[in-house]
């Protein structure tokens, strides 16, 4: 493949995008240079524009302003080429129920125009352990069956680019790990991954992220970076009193953010004087208090606040 | 916090705010609102005025071998009763047989030469109406109707020497040549009518419906994202049921002969052609409606629209050339028109291509028309 030099390496290559559906704008000038062979992590509330910057990367939409390039091609007139060299998985299902599930892999086989279709669809069974379900029907199959199906068919062409639409929502954690294991096996082989999500943890497994809000790019770049940004600095409290400190510190000097996570209670600020001497005047004996690592949903809602605005409001 | 109490109280609050629900659920469903609105007025139209189960005005060719005042005043008898409508004179009567096969005309009306003589001598001359009764409700007013119009006009003609010819059995003798379906048996006109009918109705409400679940089931988004052309999509999507639309046609054609033992005077291939070129377009349409329609009962819906129209205008309930002049018109417009001029054409009147050319020209240029129509239609990306 020599049609993507005048891009270098970058897998993904859009500046300025635009997508606007009547009088909304889904998307506001959104800026990706992402490098072959890393896995990216896309995130950012719903309505945000994730979806829809996806699909005008892979050329299911045109957009309204700007250009850019996928995989070396335009992602304007040459959405027939981006079809066939990236894999797109949805967010919602949509493979066929009513097939089964060999049949909806021997159709996307034939599709493709796969070499020895019969035997890569039996490799593909195989490795995703469905062998001896695969005469029953794609719709019976539970949600991370589902999305662990929809993975093996829209990677079994070997994509150079993989773009997942929020792949594990409602799955449960055991498929969610499971999952993962098969983005980062198919990264070993060389395949460049975008992949939106809400969780955090499948974020930090991530090389780089992008947190979308309003359809623009709010921050981007190493999870360290973007926790170093934040600025943040976060207690958190472990107890039996917890539930009462939470109204009690909101809204105190440099307390910024409270939050549970689990039992336990986050409480972040960028003033680290202000901030612990809200701590302490709101302590009591049963809470038990020390310094945490700043989680990136802190950050990121830490972030959110800064910006002034929920973009969930303009969903 | 709901109010308690009796478990059974509040029925009609729960009524109410399912009636609320519905209605503004009904009114957000723009098509089925505009359908429920528009298809009773089509029907008033369409069955009020369009219908007309006493069809005047049917086309007629004459030949007449000689020029006398009776002749004359035969020939403007039949013009002024409303049933016939003279659009040609020939001077051979063995163009008759392609006038009726092709459907131009519905009546050749022959006076032969030595009429007016025979006539006035009493010999009671023959005067001869070849009809077309492959549609025995287009033609048989007008047959029923000609003997007592004919004797009618001359009783002003013959005054004096001849008043003694209007007495006894009538001055000529009226023979009717019902062509292709002498004994007028009805089934022989709708059965293979029918066939057009089915494939209308099944194949475009199944495409239209194909199509259009892929959008409501989520699955076209997944389609559009893998590298298959429009074309692609629509030939590969039209073909299954290409083959359904040939396995109607054999059980319908069977039924013809079989059960309903309908002459089959034409030629089978000429046939297959009209069927495939008419499978097509009602394909076509279809992938059209689910390219407009959001939902499978939109499509259903949008299919209805585009039946009753066909049903009514086409010729297969009432006879086309009974219907007013705009309805013919918008009839023309119709694909079901011209196969049923085919399929009766090829079944009972033995016509060949030369007769049906222009039949096949119109319903091929439809073909043509609704497929680039899809094809415009279709959406590429998801916008």
């Amino acid at each position: 493949m020599t049609n993507h030099s005048s891009t270098g390496d970058l897998a993904i290559d859009v500046k300025g995008l635009v997508k606007r559906f009547g009088d909304k704008t889904a998307v506001d000038g959104v800026d990706i240079q992402m490098p072959e062979g890393e896995v990216w992590g896309f995130l950012g509330p719903n309505g945000s524009g994730k979806t829809t910057t996806i699909r005008l990367i892979c050329g299911l939409l045109q957009p309204s302003e700007g250009e850019g390039r996928c995989l070396g091609y335009d992602i304007a007139s040459e959405a027939a080429q981006i079809k066939r060299a990236t894999g797109y998985m949805t967010q919602k299902f949509s493979f066929w129920g009513d097939l089964t599930i060999r049949e909806n892999l021997e159709f996307v086989a034939r599709l493709y125009r796969m070499l020895n279709q019969r035997a890569r669809v039996d490799e593909t069974l195989e490795t995703l352990g469905l062998t001896k379900r695969q005469h029953q029907l794609a719709g019976a199959l539970s949600g991370g069956w589902k999305q662990r199906l929809a993975l093996a068919a829209v990677t079994m062409h070997q994509p150079r680019l993989l773009l997942l639409d929020e792949p594990t929502a409602g799955v449960d954690p055991q498929a969610r790990r499971d999952f993962w294991d098969e983005i980062h096996r198919l990264t070993s082989d060389g395949m460049t991954v975008l992949v939106s999500t809400h969780y955090m943890d499948e974020a930090e497994r991530c090389d780089r992220i992008v947190y979308l809000a309003n359809g623009r790019v709010m921050v981007r770049g190493r999870v360290t970076d973007v926790l170093e940004e934040s600025g943040l600095i976060t207690f958190r409290a472990e107890g039996d009193g917890v539930r009462r400190l939470a109204g009690a510190l909101k809204g105190k000097p440099g307390v910024e953010h409270v939050a549970y996570f689990g039992a336990a209670l986050h409480v972040s600020g960028t003033d680290r004087v202000a901030l612990e001497k809200s701590v302490n005047e709101a302590s009591s004996p049963d809470v038990e208090w020390r310094e945490a690592r700043v989680s990136l949903e802190d950050a990121f809602i830490a972030l959110m606040a800064r910006a002034g605005e929920d973009a969930r409001l303009h969903a | 916090m709901s109010r308690g109490g009796n478990i059974n109280a509040g029925v009609l609050d729960r009524i109410t705010a399912i009636f609320v629900k519905e209605t503004v659920q009904m009114r957000r469903d723009r098509l089925t609102f505009g359908m429920m609105f528009g298809l009773p007025i089509i029907q008033l139209i369409l069955f009020g005025f369009a219908i007309n189960m006493d069809p005047k005005n049917l086309p007629t060719a004459i030949h007449v071998e000689e020029q006398t005042p009776i002749t004359r005043t035969l020939v403007q008898a039949l013009e002024t009763s409303g049933y016939y409508d003279i659009v040609r004179e020939i001077d051979d009567p063995r163009e008759t047989a392609a006038l009726l096969a092709s459907g131009e005309v519905t009546f050749v009306v022959i006076i032969p030469s030595g009429f007016t003589e025979r006539l006035i001598r009493g010999d009671r001359p023959q005067l001869l109406i070849e009809a077309d009764a492959s549609d025995p409700a287009a033609a048989s007013n007008a047959i029923a109707s000609a003997e007592m119009i004919l004797n009618r006009a001359l009783r002003h003609d013959l005054k004096g020497p001849l008043a003694s010819l209007a007495q006894g059995p009538g001055p000529f003798e009226l023979v009717v040549h019902s062509r292709y379906n002498p004994e007028r048996i009805t089934q022989y006109n709708i059965v293979p009518g029918l066939l057009g009918v089915i494939l209308t109705m099944t194949l475009v409400m199944i495409t239209g419906m194909a199509m259009t679940r892929e959008a409501e089931r989520g699955t076209l988004e997944n389609l559009l994202a893998m590298p298959a052309h429009p074309i692609e999509v629509m030939i590969g999507k039209i073909g299954p049921y290409v083959m359904v639309g040939a396995a109607q046609t054999a059980v319908v054609l069977l039924a013809a002969l079989v059960i309903f033992k309908t002459p089959f005077a034409g030629a089978l291939w000429l046939l297959i052609l009209g069927v495939t070129i008419f499978v097509v377009a009602n394909l076509a349409i279809g992938f059209t409606f689910s390219t407009i329609a959001r939902s499978q009962m939109q499509a259903m819906q949008l299919t209805f629209f585009f039946f009753l129209p066909s049903l009514l205008l086409s010729g297969f309930m009432f006879p086309f050339r009974g219907m007013p002049g705009w309805a013919q018109t918008l009839g023309e417009v119709l694909p079901l028109t011209h196969f049923l001029r085919i399929v009766r054409g090829v079944m009972l009147k033995g016509a060949g291509f030369s007769d049906l050319d222009m039949e096949f020209v119109a319903l091929f240029a439809f073909t043509a028309f609704a497929i680039v129509l899809a094809m415009a239609r279709y959406r590429r990306t998801l916008d």
